[in-house]
């Protein structure tokens, strides 16, 4: 008699695995589950919105800027604010954070200041040798590239029994790259304190998540390295803040690595290089205004009397002073010599470039 | 004194470096319980533990970047790349990154990693195990391309490598690693980089190279010798930044110039050095410079490959040309 084939139900389950979303304010501010500890503290959601207003202003007139050349390419955050405000608002100061190009928000609440990063976008490096968060890495501009410097940073905090936590933002695109794939294998492997944060915007310039990848979540790729992974809701800051501030917990503790999908849309252009228009119907955008970060938690403050017309208008005027003093800062920096180009080249100066130091000194100067 | 292997000279030096130095990390695949497949890390991981002499996971691309993220914090990463046909992963972290940490941060942070990997053809390797792709690395801004040719300067420049404050690609050349014997006194001691040797005194013609190629350079300029040849033999030793200084008075004095490398010919390093004295030392030229390199194909499996790695005739063919020019 033949035997009967087996059929899938008889053959053991051997592992299976969930992934969890989380958030706590609905796109119109009202409140869908008991908020987080951090929340009760009415002055740090303020915090969070005015660090989130201050980026929208900065990215505002840093396109200006542009617009009348005197700025590079720019990539600004527009309706992705609370991704990076949530995330560096649970870091400590001793934590190391590795930005992708369109972090610029976490920079600046890690103290990095406008004219640093005005000058950098400017085109001159001196504008990643800020004198905030020393040991930060500059921002990251090939797309996923930093992800293994994120474990890297996050081996030596472990061999030398530092109680610190590396951050490593990327955007979803990254996650189709091996580099990021490698460095969470690693960091599973090693259970290394490294938080990995993908900002799933959904775009990666004209390329659709659904072109990107065709699993569920992002959040499940780290389920493959060993790792939990989190959905949260990118346009809820505080659903990003305590979904890193637990991350960075767990790492910080011994626990290992965690992944952090936020959930977010780009509702601007991927950088003033490019026009969306040509590739994104307009009303996909229109729609998306209505789950954006800022309103949402202006909404939830308001509602709770914590928040008014008048600390609008209050906080308008202030970012407007902040960001145009940063402006005549940035606009007024000495230029540099050209022939510091070779200057930190290496520690020293190798001989063999000195003459092409002198020539280009000499050619410079006329 | 001890006589050693260049390979052991290798090992001799990383222990050293690590003893030396609690921020010296070994990393790469199979470097530890295994003790690397040239046996270069052998038994460092039983001395030194397994979070200074990691087994990593396969993965090429992760080991550079691994070394940038430590190196960014104080850390002196030595990663071990298997075979150089396995290096390519990494050229996005050494050319994006490794190299330009210092310059985009205007020193705020720095890179101090070593990249070793084993060099060259002529040990009968599979596909992809044979390779001598020094002049990609050489193009890069801000890195420091090294290789050794003799057992005392894998030992010195290593050492000199894991201790200098920029990123290091040191090439290991395979076919030497255990034909290659020499004296070592084990005592911490760098050799300079940026340096060429100069092996051998001579006066009629300068013989370049660097890697396995200067066993059969230096045999070359024995068997000129029998002709009445004196040829010079310069080890380049480090290929960027190059020792254009020795090449260039050591061309003064000769008038002629044959470079040695097993890679292949177009756009090789030996471009490089016929473009440099061109430029600066044509008046004192007698002869044309000759390269006597590998061809430009896609090095052989071993049934061609002693066809394709340029041999000590060659060499000394191409050096009597050049005496016989002028």
């Amino acid at each position: 008699m033949a035997e009967r084939a087996i059929t899938d139900e008889e053959l053991p389950v051997i592992a299976r695995f969930e992934v969890r979303q989380r958030s706590y304010l609905a796109p119109d501010g009202t409140v869908l589950r008991r908020l987080p500890h951090f929340a009760s503290d009415t002055n740090a959601l303020v915090s969070l919105y005015r660090g989130m207003a201050l980026t929208r202003a900065f990215d505002t007139k840093a396109v200006s800027l542009q617009r009348t050349g005197r700025l590079g390419t720019y990539a600004v955050s527009l309706g992705q604010e609370a991704v990076s405000i949530g995330v560096a608002s649970a870091m400590r100061g001793e934590d190391v954070l590795l930005p992708s190009y369109r972090d610029n928000a976490a920079l600046l609440w890690r103290g990095v200041t406008m004219e640093e990063i005005l000058l950098y976008w400017g085109g001159d490096e001196r504008g990643n040798h800020w004198s905030g968060p020393v040991h930060d890495f500059p921002f990251c501009i090939p797309v996923g590239s930093h992800a293994p410097h994120a474990a890297g940073v996050a081996y030596a905090f472990a061999v030398r029994k530092q109680p610190r936590v590396a951050v490593c933002l990327f955007g979803e695109g990254a996650t189709s790259k091996g580099d990021v794939w490698e460095a969470m294998n690693f960091a599973g492997v090693h259970k290394l304190p490294v938080v990995f944060v993908v900002n799933n915007n959904q775009w990666a310039i004209s390329v659709p998540l659904k072109l990107q990848t065709a699993s569920e979540t992002l959040a499940q790729k780290a389920i493959a390295a060993g790792f939990a992974g989190e959905q949260v809701d990118g346009n809820d800051v505080i659903a990003v803040r305590a979904a890193a501030e637990e991350a960075i917990a767990e790492a910080r503790a011994g626990k290992g690595p965690r992944f952090i999908e936020a959930v977010t849309y780009r509702l601007g252009d991927h950088t003033t290089a490019d026009d969306a228009a040509r590739y994104r119907p307009p009303e996909e955008v229109q729609a998306r205004w209505k789950e954006e970060p800022i309103a949402r938690l202006r909404s939830y403050l308001v509602g709770q009397n914590a928040w008014g017309k008048v600390q609008e208008e209050q906080l308008a005027a202030e970012c407007q002073q902040l960001i145009e003093v940063a402006i005549e800062r940035y606009l007024a920096t000495s230029p540099r010599l050209p022939e510091t180009m070779f200057d930190n080249l290496y520690a020293e100066l190798p001989e063999a470039y000195a003459a092409q130091r002198r020539e280009l000194k000499e050619a410079s100067h006329g | 004194m001890a006589e050693v292997t260049l390979v052991e000279a290798v090992n001799l030096a990383l222990a050293r470096a690590l003893s030396d130095d609690p921020n010296v990390i070994v990393l790469g695949e199979d470097v530890g319980v295994n003790g690397g497949v040239f046996r270069a890390t052998v038994g460092l991981q039983q001395r030194f533990g397994p979070q200074r002499v990691v087994d990593t996971p396969l993965a090429e691309l992760l080991i550079s970047g691994l070394c940038v993220g430590m190196a960014a914090q104080g850390l002196r990463p030595v990663g071990e790349i298997q075979f150089m046909g396995f290096i390519y992963p990494c050229i996005d972290q050494l050319v994006n990154h490794a190299s330009r940490l210092r310059n985009r941060t205007r020193g705020r942070l720095s890179c101090p990693m070593v990249l070793r990997t084993p060099h060259g053809g002529g040990i009968r390797a599979p596909e992809h195990h044979s390779e001598s792709t020094e002049v990609m690395l050489a193009h890069i801004p801000g890195l420091r391309v090294v290789i050794p040719s003799s057992p005392e300067r894998a030992y010195g420049l290593l050492l000199a490598a894991i201790r200098d404050p920029d990123p290091v690609v040191f090439l290991e050349p395979t076919r030497i690693y255990r034909a290659a014997k020499g004296q070592i006194d084990d005592d911490g001691e760098a050799l300079p980089l940026d340096v060429a040797f100069d092996l051998r005194e001579g006066q009629d013609v300068t013989l370049i190279s660097w890697g396995a190629m200067v066993k059969e350079t230096l045999a070359a300029a024995d068997q000129l010798a029998g002709d009445g040849i004196r040829a010079e033999v310069i080890d380049l030793a480090t290929l960027k930044p190059y020792d254009a200084d020795t090449i260039l008075a050591s061309v003064q004095k000769t008038g002629r110039c044959v470079i040695v490398h097993e890679a292949a010919r177009t756009g090789g390093f030996g471009a490089e050095i016929a473009a440099l004295i061109a430029e600066h030392g044509l008046t004192s030229l007698l002869a044309p410079v000759v390269r006597v390199t590998g061809y430009d194909t896609v090095i052989p499996l071993p049934r061609l490959e002693q066809h394709y790695m340029p041999s000590v005739n060659r060499i000394a063919a191409a050096a009597r040309k050049v005496c016989q020019f002028s």
